[in-house]
């Protein structure tokens, strides 16, 4: 290499010390914290996606107790019923639990093998409903009490509606962990951006009397900080899907956790805006520090 | 350059010029809860003009540079700077009146993790000129102040009378029209005085207005420009001030 100096050849050396954008203590900050905004977006899609199926699978399905009247029998009481409302408009398909299965229900209550043969004790009816224009519970009751049979109907609202607020508590909490966690950033980078030009006060006088703008200085601190952040952000976003990757892999084969947890690939997707979003908090959040603290200066 | 050239000397304690770029009347200074740095100051530069500013250290030298190059407010009294009234300046518009005021600070002030021309390029990089615009300028002033072959070095590498050189180098290089140095040849030999010294006057002959914060009386003397004198923060007539010949 010759060490002859060509001016032409020269082009402008960064204005700020390259070894201020190696802050690793704040790059670590940064990583992690996109690092927790990747797994809480993550978390609330798969969350969401757990509480949209299980209210799908409460809605397609109502349950029907039948109590035996008059000179039926519970299992004739219940196959009647079952007639009726397997003929209801929204409903695929209704079927009469034995009463085996009816006593297996009840069994942890009162003790299985404890009934008395004679005891007339209620049938049930599982309804499974049309998924596109499913029945509603008063259709299937006053259909019952059309045939003069003696029910209760459950459609599981109630338990549909818990889930749903559930389903929503978590897009909330996973909004509000988000919002959370870019003001940390914006914090974090405010705090950084007023010990650098602390740090570097030397070269902020120099190039203040040189006739650099307020902005012109600032601008070198918002670039700083928003490559900074979007480095950082992006090493904690990719661990965060390498985590989620791995964990989908390792629940493939067990049904019950994948229900509770149904992380879908294309969620992994879900962290790819954070880096970008990280630079611009970092950058817009730098700037506006660097404007105010050198406004105090002359 | 079409500047007008140094024609007219004249007594700077005598505010009646209306070419002054640097215009002083009755400024005081204090830092904070201190007692009074400069008292009741009043001068003018007249555009073209070469003074030295001489007094004893503590005399506030350095202060009333600063005042002049906008890093500090006067506590009293009223400066004006190209016909302007600092009071009234909006901080918007500092950094355009700092590009006209090139400054040689006494400690030099170089950026140590930029390369020699990298400092010297600074003043034009900020004003938003293209490299390619300015690039062999820089080269040529470098040259010009024996520094052509440490175009690549970084300024710790440099000797005192090096960093002298590229601090007036990079105070210069857009050509300011006022031209203000702390004890520039206070780090350096005889020899490389006289040189600096000539470097400012071929720049006043151009059209800079140049004031030298100096208690280098030789050199003072040997230059034969009207001289500032301040003594415990006041203004006095130099001694070696002559009326006839220099107002």
């Amino acid at each position: 290499m010759s060490l002859v100096f060509d001016a032409n050849r020269w082009w402008p050396a960064p204005l700020l010390p390259r070894e201020d954008g190696r802050d690793w203590a704040l790059l670590f900050v940064v990583a992690a914290l996109s690092f927790l905004a990747s797994l809480a977006a993550m978390g609330a899609l798969a969350g969401e996606r757990a509480a949209v199926g299980w209210r799908t699978e409460l809605v397609g399905s109502a349950t029907v107790v039948v109590r035996a009247q008059g000179t039926d029998t519970p299992d004739e009481a219940a196959a009647r019923a079952a007639e009726v409302v397997a003929g209801v408009k929204g409903v695929a398909e209704a079927k009469a639990l034995d009463a085996a299965k009816a006593d297996a229900l009840i069994a942890p209550w009162i003790g299985g093998g404890a009934l008395p043969p004679d005891l007339p004790t209620p049938r049930l009816i599982a309804v499974e409903l049309d998924r596109k224009a499913p029945a509603s519970a008063a259709d299937l009751k006053r259909a019952l009490q059309a045939a003069g049979i003696d029910a209760d109907v459950d459609d599981h609202t109630r338990w549909s509606a818990q889930i749903m607020r559930a389903g929503a508590a978590i897009e909330t909490s996973a909004a509000a962990l988000f919002l959370l966690i870019l003001g940390v950033l914006g914090a974090v980078v405010a705090f950084a951006t007023r010990q650098g030009l602390a740090a570097r006060r030397d070269v902020v006088e120099a190039l203040h009397l040189a006739g650099a703008t307020d902005g012109y200085i600032a601008r070198l601190f918002q670039a700083r900080f928003a490559r900074s952040a979007a480095q950082a952000g992006l090493v904690g976003a990719l661990l965060a899907v390498i985590g989620a990757a791995a964990v989908k892999t390792l629940l493939a084969g067990d049904e019950q956790l994948t229900a509770l947890l149904p992380i879908a690939w294309r969620d992994l997707a879900a962290p790819a805006p954070f880096p970008i979003l990280g630079a611009l908090v970092a950058a817009v959040t730098a700037r506006v520090t660097a404007m105010s603290v050198l406004a105090g200066r002359p | 350059m079409s500047r007008k050239p140094n024609a007219r000397p004249a007594d700077p304690l005598d505010p009646s010029s209306p070419e002054a770029v640097v215009r002083f009347d009755g400024v005081s200074m204090r830092y904070g809860r201190d007692a009074e740095v400069l008292k009741d100051i009043t001068f003018e530069l007249p555009r073209g003009s070469f003074h030295f500013l001489t007094g004893p250290s503590g005399s506030g030298k350095s202060t009333l540079l600063k005042l002049i190059y906008l890093a500090e407010q006067a506590s009293r009294g009223r400066i004006e700077i190209f016909g302007r009234d600092l009071a009234l300046l909006k901080r918007a518009d500092r950094p355009l009146m700092r590009r006209r005021i090139g400054v040689v600070f006494q400690e030099f002030r170089l950026l140590d993790h930029l390369t020699v021309f990298d400092n010297a390029a600074l003043a034009p990089r900020i004003a938003g000129r293209k490299p390619a615009a300015y690039r062999g300028d820089v080269a040529d002033l470098l040259a010009w102040v024996g520094l052509g072959d440490r175009m690549h070095a970084m300024p710790p590498a440099l000797s005192g009378g090096e960093k002298q050189r590229l601090a007036i180098a990079r105070a210069v290089i857009n050509r300011p029209d006022i031209l203000l140095a702390d004890e520039p040849t206070g780090n350096v030999d005889e020899a490389m005085a006289l040189r600096i010294l000539r470097l400012f006057t071929e720049l006043n002959r151009v059209g800079a207005t140049v004031l030298i914060a100096s208690h280098d009386s030789d050199l003072v003397v040997r230059s034969g420009m009207p001289v500032l004198n301040l003594h415990e923060g006041r203004l006095a007539q130099a001694p070696g001030f002559n009326p006839e010949l220099d107002g």
